[in-house]
């Protein structure tokens, strides 16, 4: 294949990203988007093995095939086997971990092709050439890390709150300089042992960067790996000489900056906030949480009753009802009230969930009517005239500890407002507080009922109390 | 490649990226932070160069751990945005509710 070919098809496969990117910001082309995008990263992956990369130290490229063709076609193949089951078997609910997961092998991906490439060219590397190739070490160890860290809080592998040690930020700001300083080093010192001492200290300032982000801002911590990557692998690309590394990698850096601004946004956080908030927030007050304090729980016949003689009831679905499995129950439970005549409306958290969007995601999974679903904006000011609203596994997101108390790790972030609702109900596993891992009064308010157990059981058990009565 | 030439494709990518995903609604976040995670396991392209280029085996050995690696991001990453996609098909017109944000 001649090099103008070769770059041609690689210019194509950048405009399928970019189409793919338009693709996916409108529900209805989204799918088509993807699928556009697939077939570029599919088509740029054959040329590849259609056309030898000259070497950057001026040889002549060597025919065709590729050197080492089946070990790469074999490492291919391992990477097949282990991607294509993890993303088709996973479940709605642990969508965000696997996104997480793949963003960083893609950053380790990023990172050690710049390692080689460093390895391979030796001292016969430009400048700019090792600044690039730095720059990919360093991010793209940061992005793995920093990944498997958030991969590891949404898997609840370890503690979803904020880890916070003295003097962290310290801690954090020494590993900062060490890395610039060992940067230096490696375009100075040009060598193997500075470079790996460079991966390292990157590796560890990826975890501790993300340590200190609290389980309701992980998202937003995955946006921003996501774009960092997409920068490595533009900067990966310069080495490479490779432009549709470039373009990839730059629409992925900017696109995914943008999203990262769109979901702070959402959230009601600044981005700043978000990665060092956990620095400057004050302790909270715990005082009230350690002692036992009244709660009203009911049975599921209570709730029954209380849903039959309401006019409007807003069902404010959480992780919880995603984990327990009972979107269809929810939307059983829907039905029913809908025939009864009651006016019945989901009302959606910008990031209910896990992630922006996620629980649309699982509740279009569960066949639920999209005019049934209303945004926070749409749903927030209708809370005065609904006499029921029930809250299904959520909790930070209808905590008016948002609105109130200044300092509390969710502060600014919009709510859904059910405390203006009649009566609201809380459908709970138990009384531990929400991902963000704060006390919630509303569940001390007397016009709340708590049903306790299982989301799916205790809906199963509220359809079939109102269907006797 | 000249440097005035790679300036010029990643000044114009810089702005086609920011373009494309300013006004997406947040009911689309998810996808599209999955399908711009598949987007860069393009990088796969370059560890199979890197691969090709290899004369060691510590080379070899890590630039075939960057294909497996990029090849999990590219393809997971396709997958797993379609599947999510496949649940969006429109029962009434989504872009109106995505819109009202």
């Amino acid at each position: 294949m001649s090099t103008n070919l070769y770059s041609l098809i690689g210019l194509a496969a950048g405009v399928a990203f970019i189409l793919a990117l338009k693709g996916l910001s409108h529900p209805k082309t989204a799918r088509r988007g993807n699928l556009i995008g697939a077939a570029g990263a599919t088509v740029a992956t054959l040329s590849v093995f259609l056309y030898v990369t000259p070497p950057r130290d001026g040889s002549a490229a060597h025919s065709l095939p590729l050197n080492h063709l089946w070990l790469i076609l074999g490492a291919i193949a391992v990477g097949l086997i282990v991607g294509v089951p993890a993303a088709r078997k996973v479940e709605m609910t642990q969508m965000p971990q696997l996104v997480a997961l793949f963003n960083g092998v893609g950053g380790g991906a990023a990172a050690l092709v710049a390692i080689v490439e460093y390895l391979h060219l030796g001292s016969g590397a430009t400048t700019a050439e090792v600044i690039f190739t730095v720059f990919t070490v360093i991010v793209g160890c940061v992005s793995f890390s920093g990944s498997i860290i958030t991969f590891m809080k949404l898997q609840e592998l370890m503690t979803t709150r904020p880890v916070v040690f003295p003097g962290g930020r310290f801690v954090i700001a020494g590993t900062l300089v060490a890395v610039l300083g060992s940067a230096v080093w490696v375009v100075n010192a040009l060598g193997t042992s500075p470079l790996m001492v460079l991966a390292v200290l990157s590796l560890l300032f990826g975890v501790l960067f993300v340590l200190p982000v609290g389980g309701a801002d992980v998202p937003i911590v995955i946006s921003l790996l996501n774009a960092f990557t997409g920068l490595t692998v533009a900067a990966s690309g310069y080495v490479l000489s490779s432009t549709l590394l470039i373009i990839a990698g730059t629409l992925v850096g900017a696109s995914g900056t943008i999203l990262t601004r769109l979901m702070a946004e959402a959230m009601g956080r600044s981005l700043f906030g978000t990665l060092f908030g956990a620095f400057t927030a004050k302790p909270q007050e715990v005082s009230g949480s350690a002692e036992e304090r009244p709660v009203r729980s009911g049975s599921a016949d209570d709730v029954a009753i209380l849903l039959n003689y309401a006019r409007r009831v807003v069902i404010v679905p959480g992780f919880g009802l995603a984990v327990a499995q009972a979107q269809h129950t929810v939307r059983e439970l829907a039905d029913l009230m809908i025939s009864k005549g009651i006016d019945v409306a989901y009302g959606i958290h910008p990031v209910a969930g896990r992630m922006p969007g996620h629980m649309n995601v699982l509740l279009a999974e569960a066949n639920v009517p999209y005019d049934q679903l209303a945004e926070m904006d749409e749903v927030n000011p209708t809370f005065g005239q609904t006499d029921v609203a029930i809250v299904i596994g959520a909790n930070d997101v209808v905590n008016p500890a948002a609105q109130t108390t200044p300092g509390c790790p969710i502060y600014g972030m919009p709510i859904l407002e059910v405390n203006h609702a009649a009566n609201i109900i809380f459908l709970k596993r138990s009384m531990r507080p929400g991902f963000a891992g704060i006390e919630n009064e509303l569940l001390y308010d007397p016009k709340t009922m708590l049903l306790f157990g299982d989301a799916k059981a205790s809906l199963t058990k509220v359809v079939s109390a109102l269907k006797a009565l | 490649m000249d440097a005035i030439a790679i300036i010029s494709i990643f000044t114009l990518a810089v702005f086609v990226g920011f373009e494309v995903v300013s006004k997406v609604s947040s009911t689309l976040h998810t996808p599209l932070m999955s399908g711009a995670n598949a987007i860069h396991g393009v990088i796969l392209v370059g560890a199979i160069i890197v691969a090709d280029h290899s004369q060691t085996n510590l080379e070899l050995g890590l630039s075939l751990a960057a294909i497996i690696l990029a090849t999990i991001n590219m393809v997971g990453g396709f997958v797993v945005t379609d599947r999510m996609l496949e649940m969006f098909k429109p029962k009434k017109d989504p872009v109106e509710k995505g819109g009202s944000k």
